[in-house]
């Protein structure tokens, strides 16, 4: 077990300069939420979401880092675990003397870190440039840590056990973007969620995205904004629910289907 | 004391019957090359030796364990260099090599590794940057670094040019000065016939030969081919006994004899003639 996580240590290092040196990765995952920001941001600023003063810049940005949990992990590792079962990463893994959880444990480290970091950049361009004001309470603060943990925690298991659909690695993202770009359109991040049909709405209820741009609104929107969700309500219980839902989901569908090789092989 | 025992192995994919019942042993401290056409057998059998593939038959033994169960403390004594890895682009030769090394008990000194595989100028390049024969050689760094009893080298010499050959013969022959066992896979048969002690050759799924280079295919006794020139014609005859007959051809021609040569077989004119009665060529 100390051995598993010593290791998994020191591939949360390693995994970290790969992810940030493959540009490609470092773009598509980590930079996409903030260039998106700057051009919705400018595009919509003061687009009127249906309470007080507040601006979509500023419900945008609540998508926005929602989605950033979505890219750090899902499509993170959606993506590169296939790259990785073809260019033999998991193979010589699989030939070293590493527990397999070390290699979770790496990807977990990763996924945690390029969160912070990506959240840090948007929270400062968001502060500086559309108006938004970070949380004063407590309160929001721990919510906004739980939603966080719960959200990359479930993403991140659905991410590895999603691994297993890409055939190949060059496929891989684009498999992968467009499911996150349609959860995107139909969860209330690029449009305010209760101006979709309601058809529309019932899809996006059933994934994670949904409820974590919920409850990030909950978190950087100003008290009594809830009037503009669609039940008048933050309904953080019932984002607990599902993302717990999904974690454990997640997790046995994660045990079940992840292979360390290709298909046809064993 | 045998590293490797391998009895009446036997993998078939779908309907192709790659391994057709292979036995072989490599005794510890021994080189062993696997030689063999492109789907003979080779890396499939390598790699049920490694514990990626599992045998539908037959009976495995790698350092006295089954690779199918073996846990990660025999993990930590055998060293696998695979056929073409691409893996570890965006890191540097020196994070690599000190990275793995952490994987294990009592790793090799990285630094001293890196020399050994001479990629000291090439320590802090990309991965990714590195010619194909760099990169082998990095393969086999990190193949080596934790010490391993046994090391698995899957055709570690693709693509070198013949210097660097040579210069990875060396290390590959300190290697085996240390007393570390080794199973070789390759298409070079000079690099077997410099590195091995034993070569078996594989076809179709059998191994037709095993013995040492020089004894393999009965070559030692083999017909050798004398050729000299006579008034100008040049001729040639082929013998058993080639000493007795170019002392008669001395004796003939009254002393030094024109562009005599004595061709014995070379080991691949041998690995070619087996594969030939194997119907392989």
């Amino acid at each position: 077990m100390s051995r598993a996580i010593a290791i998994g240590g020191r591939r949360i290092t390693l995994e970290l300069r790969q992810f940030f040196r493959d540009r490609e990765s470092a773009l598509f995952n980590f930079m996409l939420p903030m260039i998106l920001l700057v051009i919705f941001g400018s595009v919509f600023a003061d687009q009127a979401v249906g309470f007080e003063d507040v601006t979509f810049s500023q419900y945008f940005l609540a998508g926005m880092i929602a989605s950033g949990i979505l890219y750090t992990s899902f499509q993170n590792l959606a993506i590169a675990i296939p790259m990785e079962r073809d260019d033999s990463t998991l193979k010589r893994l699989q030939g070293l003397p590493m527990p397999k959880a070390s290699y979770f444990v790496g990807k977990a480290g990763m996924v945690f870190t390029a969160y912070v970091a990506q959240i840090i950049v948007l929270l400062i361009v968001g502060v500086l440039f559309y108006g938004v004001t970070l949380p004063d309470s407590a309160t929001k603060w721990f919510t906004f840590v739980w939603v966080s943990v719960l959200g990359l925690l479930s993403c991140t298991l659905l991410g590895i056990a999603f691994s297993v659909v890409p055939k190949q690695g060059k496929g891989a993202s684009a498999i992968v973007a467009p499911i996150v770009l349609v959860l995107q359109f139909t969860s209330g991040v690029f449009f305010i969620f209760t101006q979709l049909p309601s058809w529309m709405q019932n899809f996006a209820s059933i994934f994670p995205l949904k409820w974590l741009t919920q409850a990030m609104r909950y978190v950087f929107l100003p008290e009594g904004a809830q009037v503009i969700e669609a039940t008048g309500s933050w309904e953080l219980g019932k984002c607990a629910l599902v993302l717990g839902a999904w974690t454990i989901g997640g997790f046995l569908i994660a045990l079940k289907v992840f292979r360390w090789s290709a298909r046809g092989q064993n | 004391m045998n590293a490797i025992e391998v009895h009446d192995l036997h993998k078939a994919y779908k309907d192709v019957q790659a391994v057709d019942g292979v036995s072989f042993e490599v005794k510890t401290g021994e080189c062993l090359a696997l030689l063999g056409p492109n789907g003979a057998g080779k890396t499939t059998t390598t790699e049920i030796l490694e514990g990626y593939r599992h045998a539908d038959a037959g009976t495995v033994r790698v350092l006295g364990a089954d690779p199918r169960t073996a846990g990660l403390d025999w993990r930590a004594r055998i060293g696998i260099v695979l056929q073409s890895d691409r893996d570890l682009g965006d890191l540097t030769v020196r994070e690599s090599v000190h990275h793995f090394a952490a994987y294990f008990a009592n790793p090799r000194d990285p630094e001293e590794v890196i020399a050994a595989v001479g990629l000291e100028q090439k320590a802090k390049a990309r991965n990714g940057k590195l010619s194909g024969g760099q990169r082998r050689r990095l393969d086999v760094a990190l193949g080596i670094i934790g010490r391993p009893e046994l090391l698995f080298l899957d055709e570690p010499t693709t693509g070198f040019d013949p210097e660097a050959r040579r210069e990875f013969w060396v290390l590959i022959e300190q290697l085996k000065a240390d007393g570390t066992t080794i199973l070789l896979t390759t298409h070079y048969l000079d690099e077997a016939e410099r590195l091995a002690d034993r070569v078996a050759v594989i076809s179709r799924g059998r191994i037709v030969a095993c013995d040492t280079p020089a004894q393999i295919g009965n070559r030692a006794t083999a017909t050798a081919i004398v050729s000299w020139a006579e008034h100008g014609v040049e001729r040639a005859e082929s013998t058993s006994a080639p000493t007795a007959f170019v002392r008669s051809l001395a004796d003939r021609l009254g002393g030094e004899i024109p562009q005599l040569q004595v061709h014995r077989p070379t080991l691949e004119d041998t690995y070619l003639s087996l594969l030939a009665e194997e119907g392989e060529s």
